[in-house]
């Protein structure tokens, strides 16, 4: 039995998604930047892919400084808000505080982060340094996390920058794919209309760039183009029923969940394939959602990718673990009615099934959260270069693409990280395409 | 945006945040380090006939989990001959041409002043520090604060040094004295072109239990030293204003004295202080300090809408008065906010025990919210400074008679008690318990 009943009024969801990193009061906030030791050439930095000045930031807290703090914040990371609530802190800046080496409890460095920043979205403060227009523009595809950012920094250094975005709203999977109980949409959309509005690029929605033509006019029209498109949906397994009804990926399960959670219908018993990080999400969410569910992964316990605090949130909400078994059949009518399993073993690192162990289990949906395919389609299309497993091949400081017009960051060129990881990169990338343009 | 350049007395700096002279400027690497990570100038580390240090140097307050709230030292002026410092100079104003290098110097005779003054100046140094105040050491030799404390000898090295100085020279102030403003205006009149303020008070900041000697112990024994860090800002704000506002002083002054964020530094400028130098923050945190320093100044100027230092600099001079020209109608009372209080009761119990009995419990429902008991409460801020919730107790005006009525006014018109049973006397009509109330609670 779930402890969740399924939500049928918005207020029932967000009670059964309550915010982990809920904001701060200025009290709180107080408090915990006193406790910051400010140290020399801080881990917390190091830490961070944005590298934020997080001592320097905590210390403009505790100095009513809040302007100062989001300036410091912003100047190295445009998603500062949602980074505060959606980053992995536990294994970023908050893993490396030094208290924990004396089992102290170490600074919420997210949650301060998302206090500050909350404070210049909300009275829309000017903190950004614009250079003059100058007179060259960029395209870049894709409203996510590494578009915006490359957009964001782009347009400080002086450039006219449009964003081609296939869906309606911005922000890519750090809206579209990040938990509810992380952050609410809400806050996601602010902190994007709070970018363009302080600094001016434009976002063009819908318009999903998939055609040589398409291509053709951005190269003749605009001086560089980034690439910010992601991954696409999620990868097939070839296990046989995955056709049937109530057999869905994890992120487009999780996209609906976020854009209108109260269509969401998940069986009794739910069953999620995976072992990453958007396997607990989507075990963690359909539990909340109401429902019975076991996560089913095909390698050990400690070979999950997910986090230790990931897993520790699913059983918290009763989701149950079948590690070290392979789903070899979906089986039903026209819906999924059960799964044929097998145990398996790993020997010197290979993966095998155990001859004589398979048995079955009861499941009404399932969640198959095994990756997301790359973008190969599309790349090919552009005629860029991509590695083995289908991964940009960039040059890993500018973020060029092997034809010089392109340049690429985020999910499309690492493989798929955190939303942070993205927006350090299309920053980054915005340097890359300054002084490429700059020396044209 | 805010224009962070600043002028002591015609030093200019790109900004008004220096290194005071400590062991953070002991030598041109540590003092170009400095630079580097943004600080404006750097006071040399007191140079003079160099001395032999203990071991064992420094002390400390913690206040709960805070470190060095107060910081205390026994060292002396710099140990390193005075040719390599002079070296280092050159090399450093080579590089940092438009930073402010100033010389701390302490030294005894005539002669010794003016050949040193003139050693410096040829290195290259911007201008001069007289440190006539360390409080330890160097005063039993007849330096320091020796010469801090006496205004007539404080004056008489001052005009020394002005026989030969070329650059601006600064005389740095120290705090072990009942009135600054004696040695402050005999600088001034000693014809100083600037004052610095304050040097270290003097301190032992905690006793060893167990082997009894004060910290810092040499060797088992202790000896007083300097005070300094967040703790001193009280005192040396203080100071400062007293010389901002002292007529017969009229010199520029840079402000010392437990400066570790831009808040204490805006406060010092805003209490007349045209920069300011900082040496225990820099000592506990490294240099890196000054970008908040640098930042939190700038953020608030811009906020103000102030262009340069001096839209800042005294605007807070005229806000101190003497307290006899304070407004005796203005009055304030308490306020709780129910929706912020946490039910410590702190506040209760400050008041109830410390102040005037003014908050009442009401535990009905187990409700731990206090009350204010208006007509007790004579406005003094305690419940408010003690509570630990942002904004949960306010101050509210409650002034009934708008005139502006100050002691002065009281005494010119008989208004102002004068017998020891006076009617006029402030609390005559304040409600107070009686005394065997105390008891009532007991078991
Ligand atoms: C379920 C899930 C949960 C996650 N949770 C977290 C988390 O809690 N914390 C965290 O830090 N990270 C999380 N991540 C990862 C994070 O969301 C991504 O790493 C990050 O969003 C990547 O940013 P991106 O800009 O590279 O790509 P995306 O966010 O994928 O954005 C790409 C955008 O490009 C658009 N696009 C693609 N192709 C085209 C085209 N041809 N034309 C026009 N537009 C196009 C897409 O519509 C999309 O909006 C999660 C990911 C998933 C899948
Ligand atoms: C260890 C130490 C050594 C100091 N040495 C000197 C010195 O040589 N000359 C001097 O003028 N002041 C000296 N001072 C005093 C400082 O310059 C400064 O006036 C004082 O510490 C107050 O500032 P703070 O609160 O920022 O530390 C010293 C202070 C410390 C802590
Ligand atoms: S700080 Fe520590 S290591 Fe450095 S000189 Fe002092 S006692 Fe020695």
């Amino acid at each position: 039995m779930s402890d969740f009943k399924k939500p049928q009024t918005t207020a029932e969801y967000e009670a059964n998604f309550p915010q982990l990193k809920p904001l701060m009061d200025a009290n709180m906030a107080y408090y915990e930047s006193s406790r910051c030791l400010f140290c020399y050439d801080a881990p917390c930095i190091k830490a961070c892919p944005t590298s934020i000045d997080i001592p320097l930031f905590i210390k403009q807290i505790n100095t009513e400084n809040l302007t100062g703090a989001a300036k410091t914040i912003y100047s190295a990371n445009f998603f500062g808000h949602t980074c505060g609530k959606v980053c992995p802190t536990e294994v970023l800046c908050e893993g490396a505080c030094v208290y924990n080496e004396q089992d102290v409890k170490p600074i919420e460095i997210g949650r301060l982060q998302s206090h500050a920043t909350t404070d210049a979205i909300r009275k829309d403060k000017s903190i950004f340094k614009k250079a003059d227009a100058n007179g060259k523009s960029v395209a870049v595809v894709g409203a996510g996390p590494g578009g915006i950012a490359c957009a964001s920094e782009l347009a400080t250094l002086g450039y006219q920058v449009d964003i081609f975005e296939a869906k309606a709203k911005p922000s890519g999977l750090a809206m579209h794919g990040t938990a509810p109980y992380k952050i609410a949409n809400q806050d996601v959309m602010d902190e994007v209309a709070y970018l363009q509005r302080q600094l001016g690029f434009k976002v063009i929605y819908n318009k999903n760039i998939d055609t040589r033509r398409e291509l053709n006019t951005l190269e003749s029209k605009y001086d560089a183009i980034f690439l910010g498109i992601g991954l696409g949906d999620t990868r097939s397994t070839g296990t046989p029923g995955e056709q049937l009804e109530n057999c869905i990926g994890a992120t487009e399960f999780i996209e609906q969940l976020k854009l209108d959670p109260l269509s969401v219908t998940v069986g009794k018993k739910v069953v999620v394939i995976g072992g990453g990080n958007t396997a607990m999400d989507a075990a963690s969410e359909s539990a909340r959602l109401g429902a019975d569910v076991t996560l089913v992964y095909r390698r050990s316990k400690e070979a999950k990718g997910a986090y230790e605090f990931e897993y520790d949130l699913a059983k918290s909400v009763g989701v149950k673990a079948l590690f070290s078994t392979n789903v070899t059949e979906i089986i039903g009518d026209q819906k999924v009615a059960q799964l044929k399993c097998i145990k398996t073993q790993s020997t010197d690192g290979k993966l095998e099934n155990v001859d004589g162990s398979e048995f079955t289990i009861e499941c009404d949906f399932l969640i198959r959260a095994t990756g997301q395919i790359k973008q190969k389609d599309f790349l090919d299309l552009a005629g860029l270069q991509y590695d083995n497993r289908g991964k940009v091949k960039v040059d890993s400081e500018s973020g060029q693409c092997s034809n010089p017009i392109y340049f690429a960051g985020g999910d499309a060129v690492n493989g798929g990280a955190e939303v942070v990881n993205a927006c350090a990169e299309g920053k980054s990338a915005a340097q890359g395409i300054h002084s490429y343009i700059i020396n044209k | 945006m805010a224009d962070l350049r600043a002028n002591l007395a015609g030093i200019t700096s790109p900004n008004p945040f220096w290194l005071a002279s400590a062991p953070p400027t002991n030598s041109g690497y540590q003092i170009m380090k400095a630079f580097d990570a943004g600080w404006g100038g750097a006071v040399w580390k007191t140079m003079g006939v160099p001395v032999v240090n203990v071991s064992s140097r420094y002390g400390a307050v913690n206040y709960r989990d805070t470190r060095m709230m107060g910081f205390n030292n026994i060292e002396l002026i710099t140990d390193r001959p005075l040719s390599d410092n002079l070296r280092e100079i050159e090399e450093v104003k080579k590089y940092f041409p438009d930073h402010a290098v100033i010389a701390s110097l302490m030294v005894q005779t005539r002669e010794e002043w003016h050949q040193i003054i003139k050693d410096v100046e040829n290195a290259g140094a911007d201008g001069i520090e007289l440190n006539f105040g360390c409080p330890h050491g160097m005063c039993e030799r007849g330096m320091g604060s020796a010469v801090g404390q006496e205004p007539n000898v404080l004056k008489t090295i001052t005009m020394w040094a002005k026989e030969v100085a070329q650059v601006p020279v600064i005389v740095k102030l120290t705090p072990n004295i009942t009135d600054i403003t004696e040695p402050a205006r005999a600088a001034a009149a000693g014809g100083a072109d600037a004052i610095s303020l304050i040097n270290t008070v003097q301190s032992i900041v905690n006793v060893d239990l167990d082997t009894f000697a004060p910290n810092p112990s040499v060797d088992g024994k202790s000896t007083h030293g300097g005070y300094c860090g967040p703790a001193v800002k009280p005192i040396a704000l203080n100071m400062v204003k007293s010389c901002a506002q002292d007529r017969d002083v009229n010199i520029p002054i840079s402000g010392i004295g437990g400066i570790e964020t831009w808040r204490d530094a805006t406060e010092h400028m805003l209490l007349g202080a045209s920069n300011v130098q900082v040496c225990t923050a820099a000592m506990h945190y490294g240099f890196g300090i000054v970008r908040e320093m640098k930042a939190g100044l700038e953020d608030y100027m811009d906020s103000k809408g102030f262009e340069t230092l001096y839209d800042l600099i005294g605007k807070s001079v005229p806000k101190v008065e003497s307290w006899e020209h304070l407004n005796l109608n203005y009055k304030i009372i308490a306020e709780i906010d129910n929706t912020k209080c946490i039910g410590c009761q702190l506040c209760y119990i400050a008041c109830e025990d410390g102040a005037h009995q003014a908050i009442g419990l009401s535990e009905i429902n187990g409700e731990r919210t206090p009350h204010i008991i208006e007509e007790n409460c004579v406005g003094c801020n305690l419940c408010s400074l003690v509570c630990p919730v942002e904004e949960c107790i306010t101050m509210v005006d409650v002034t009934k008679n708008k005139t502006h009525e100050s002691w002065s006014d009281y005494m010119n018109n008989g208004k102002a008690p004068t017998t020891f049973d006076d009617d006029r006397a402030g609390g005559k009509h304040h409600w107070v318990p009686e005394p065997k109330d105390a008891l009532k609670k007991r078991k």
